[in-house]
């Protein structure tokens, strides 16, 4: 793995190859917000919270850093007035959907996005995928996916798979940025999970 | 039917198959295409074959089936060779007259003629008809001439000619430059250099290579590849297999929209034919270059037209987009170096291969060689598919070809680059269609969607329209898609009910900027761009619906009223009748009032009201006139009234 040098809000940064910006980012210790992001799971890029903007032989773009691989000499700036602005519209649009949510409340300080600014769907899911994606690349149970697509996606456990095996792990619940994972698996058990209860009955 | 060995073989082949065709043999070709079936083709496919056949003349009349030759505004369209008589809008019960009068007696059958509506002059070969004769049809031309489903007839108009060229006569670098030479850009949206993302491809290190024909066209009123796909699917195989020799890559895939039926039949039998015919399969033409061909089948999402969410659905996995920044050319399909490109770019390989990259060159402009084809649709006298060279400027496409606007409506805005695109005004129609040139403009080439609209269509509710689509067939996985279109599209959907507030024009163009620059893929990079473009030349419309709650086009239902003008009114009672909410009251010889309560807007009265009383007004941004007294209401042929 070769060595390389990029420049992060000033500051030289040395990585290696095959990182991403956000990882390099972090491990110099600069702190980029991010939603969907987790360093034990592959890189979505669903949130786009974490967008930098990047300086490459001169030319500047907007790119996400936690997909974005690093390169020789690149200059890297994690805040801009078109940084932030982006990043309070991400939060302004997701609050929609999830007001209380405190990872988006305190992103909402820092960015001075407005709760209310569009019309509410509190669905609460934002759809960052962590569930999911941990369930079925770290847990390796693929108990909970999503259904539907654009705006009528939703997180959806699969009783048949979650019945057997989420009661002993529940590892997905902390990382849940809203109330909504736990409670569709509340849902999901009381529509489909035998409960202990009912079974002792029915056994008698 | 023998594999065909060697080039030699082939070209013999060849021979044999035109030595049984006599050219003077008469031929009545009948588009088969999607939309002349829609318009009653299969009735009159078999109507021409059983009198064909009950005249018994068999033997001297060949009878087929052919691909879309573009005209589907008029369609079923016939075409009798060698005369190239051109018979529009011909229906089962023509056919007898057809065979009697014109094969028979080489007579023309007048009214099925085409009647130019400028000149009124009747046009009996394709070529003089004036949608044609403006074009340059050097891809979609082959459509009306062979049977589709026959290889044998795409063999007879030269078929697999360049193949046999590029496998014989050419290394797989000499197709390359060629191809680069060509300066072929990319037909299916982005317009990126053909020859370059083959190169990219071709270097990379990675021995297993793909090429994809991306056939999963979704544009609302788009279907260019749909035709060549149903109508001369060996074109684009042809092409696709010199696409695979040039980069080393020894297998195809057509990734096609289920939607698509009769494409999906027609490029599988085609496929089969030239495996049957060793054009497809191990060592081909004794070359020692082998290659196959799958064909995919989309599962109806718009987004799979995007290069990553394409090959991640080929791979058997939701249609999403990867987020990585790689070219899919270098890591693609199972990470493999992979070239996508689109149906008409493939179909335009085997040209360039025959004809040299010097003449795909003479054809366009300076940074958009050779010809496109364009589906020209909505608000248009002929409603088609066109083929011109790049450069022609919108206004011939539209009216020279199009024939104008029908009804005697204005022109109004272009809307091009399928629902992504953007909608170009009147002012800008000399505009030379191009890459470059429509983007400078707002707008886009895309695939080669053509949608116009007159006078009477508002353009927030166009962009309105588009927003919806986009939100969707969004895939969902990115914020500033899923969630800024959700919000756009509602904001839209206020300001077209007259629910706009002051600052909702900055509010879209904020969400606009966030999808632009931070949208994961193309879908909602370019998804603003329908109200940015409506924006950019139709601010006024925005302003009046948001400040006066006035749509200027009278089209939004919820801002307009109908308004019956008592001067006008002659109480003839139709409108009364055909009120579906019986919202007018009149009588005989009484003048008729709308009852705004109870109106629906649903336009009822307006279009039954006859030309001549033209008594129905459309009203927006102002009240309705206070109906007229009671005691003024009765018709007595003593008392003109002024208008109101």
């Amino acid at each position: 793995m070769s060595e390389i040098q990029l420049e992060i809000d000033g500051k030289e940064v040395k990585a290696t190859e095959g990182m991403t910006v956000l990882e390099a980012a972090q491990s110099a210790g600069i702190f980029i917000p991010t939603l969907c992001y987790h360093e034990k799971l592959e890189p979505f890029g669903g949130c786009r919270v974490c967008i930098v903007e990047v300086e490459v032989n001169g030319w500047t773009k907007l790119v996400v850093s936690c997909v974005y691989p690093v390169e020789e000499n690149i200059i890297v700036r994690t805040r801009s007035e078109k940084v932030d602005r982006i990043r309070k519209t991400i939060i302004e649009l997701l609050m929609a959907h999830a007001p209380n949510s405190p990872q988006l409340q305190d992103l909402a300080k820092e960015y001075g996005a407005d709760r209310d600014r569009f019309e509410k769907d509190t669905s609460f899911c934002i759809h960052c995928g962590l569930c999911v994606r941990y369930c079925a690349e770290v847990a390796k149970k693929n108990a909970i996916g999503f259904v539907g697509r654009g705006i009528n996606k939703e997180i959806s456990f699969i009783p048949e798979i979650a019945a057997k095996v989420c009661n002993d792990c529940k590892e997905c619940f902390p990382l849940c940025p809203t109330s909504y994972l736990q409670a569709a698996f509340v849902l999901t058990e009381s529509l489909a999970f035998p409960s202990p209860s009912s079974e002792r009955a029915s056994e008698e | 039917m023998a594999r065909l060995n060697s080039p030699e073989e082939l070209e013999n082949f060849r021979q044999e198959i035109l030595s049984k065709r006599d050219p003077s043999t008469t031929c009545i070709s009948i588009c088969a295409g999607a939309g002349c079936i829609a318009s009653g083709a299969d009735e009159v496919i078999a109507a021409f074959k059983a009198q064909i056949e009950k005249e018994g003349l068999t033997a001297k009349v060949d009878t087929k089936g052919t691909g879309c030759p573009g005209f589907c505004e008029r369609g079923p369209v016939v075409v009798i060779y060698p005369e190239e008589i051109c018979y529009l809008q011909v229906a089962a019960e023509d056919v007898p007259e057809i065979v009697s009068e014109t094969i028979k007696k080489k007579k023309i059958v007048e009214r099925l003629l085409f009647v130019d509506p400028g000149t009124g002059e009747k046009a009996i070969h394709e070529s003089d008809i004036s949608f044609y004769k403006n074009q340059e049809r050097n891809v979609l031309c082959n459509n009306i001439k062979i049977d589709s489903k026959s290889i044998d007839d795409y063999l007879a108009i030269g078929g697999y000619s360049a193949l046999t060229k590029a496998l014989s006569q050419m290394t797989d670098l000499e197709i390359l430059e060629e191809v680069k030479k060509s300066n072929l850009r990319g037909r299916g949206g982005a317009g990126f250099p053909a020859g370059r993302k083959w190169e990219g491809s071709r270097n990379a290190p990675e021995p297993i290579k793909y090429v994809i024909v991306n056939a999963d066209e979704g544009d609302p009123g788009a279907f260019m590849d749909r035709a060549l796909l149903e109508g001369n699917p060996h074109s684009i195989l042809e092409g696709l297999i010199i696409g695979g020799y040039a980069i080393g890559s020894h297998e195809g895939y057509f990734y096609v929209r289920q939607e698509y039926p009769l494409a999906v039949e027609n490029i599988n039998l085609a496929i089969k034919q030239a495996e049957a015919y060793g054009l497809l399969g191990k060592n081909i033409l004794g070359s020692g270059f082998d290659f196959k061909v799958f064909v995919h089948q989309g599962a109806g999402a718009f987004v799979c037209g995007e290069s990553t969410a394409l090959m991640t659905s080929l791979e058997g996995r939701v249609g999403e987009p990867r987020p990585k920044y790689t070219r899919s050319n270098i890591k693609g399909l199972w990470n493999r170096p992979s070239v996508l490109n689109n149906v008409e770019t493939w179909a335009n390989v085997p040209l360039i291969i025959n004809n040299g990259a010097d003449w795909f060159n003479q054809i366009g402009t300076e940074s958009s060689k050779g010809t496109k084809i364009f589906s020209l649709v909505g608000k248009i006298t002929n409603t088609g598919l066109v083929e011109v060279p790049m450069g022609m400027t919108l206004r011939d496409i539209i009216y020279k070809i199009g024939g104008g606007i029908p009804n005697g409506k204005k022109f109004k805005a272009v809307q091009t680059g399928g629902p992504s695109g953007g909608c170009i005004p009147e002012d800008q129609l000399d505009l030379k269609v191009g890459f470059d040139e429509l983007t400078k403009a707002g707008s886009m080439m895309g695939s080669g969607g053509m949608i116009v609209l007159d006078e009477d269509t508002c353009m927030v509710d166009v962009a309105r329209y588009f927003i919806n689509f986009l939100t969707d067939e969004s895939c969902g996985k990115c914020v500033p898609c899923r969630e800024g279109l959700r919000q756009m599209h509602r904001i839209l959907t206020n300001i077209t009910v007259g629910k706009g507030k002051e600052g909702d024009i900055e509010l879209l163009e904020e969400l606009s900027e966030t999808a632009v620059e931070a949208s994961l893929c193309a879908l909602g990079k370019s998804a603003p761009n329908p109200f940015l473009s409506t924006l950019r030349y139709f601010r006024d419309e925005y302003e009046a619906h948001i400040k006066e709650k006035r749509c200027p086009a009278l089209s939004c239902k919820e801002l307009i009223s109908f308004y019956i003008d008592p001067a006008k009114c002659k109480a003839c009672m139709i409108c009364f009748k055909k009120c579906p909410a019986e919202a007018i009251d009149g009588g005989k010889k009484k003048i008729h009032i709308i009852d705004q309560e109870k109106c629906t807007n649903c336009g009822t009265c307006f279009e039954v009201c006859p030309a001549k009383f033209d008594a129905v007004t459309k009203i927006s941004g102002e009240p309705v006139p206070a109906p007229v007294a009671e005691e003024e209401r009765m018709i007595t042929k003593k008392s003109p009234r002024k208008s109101k």
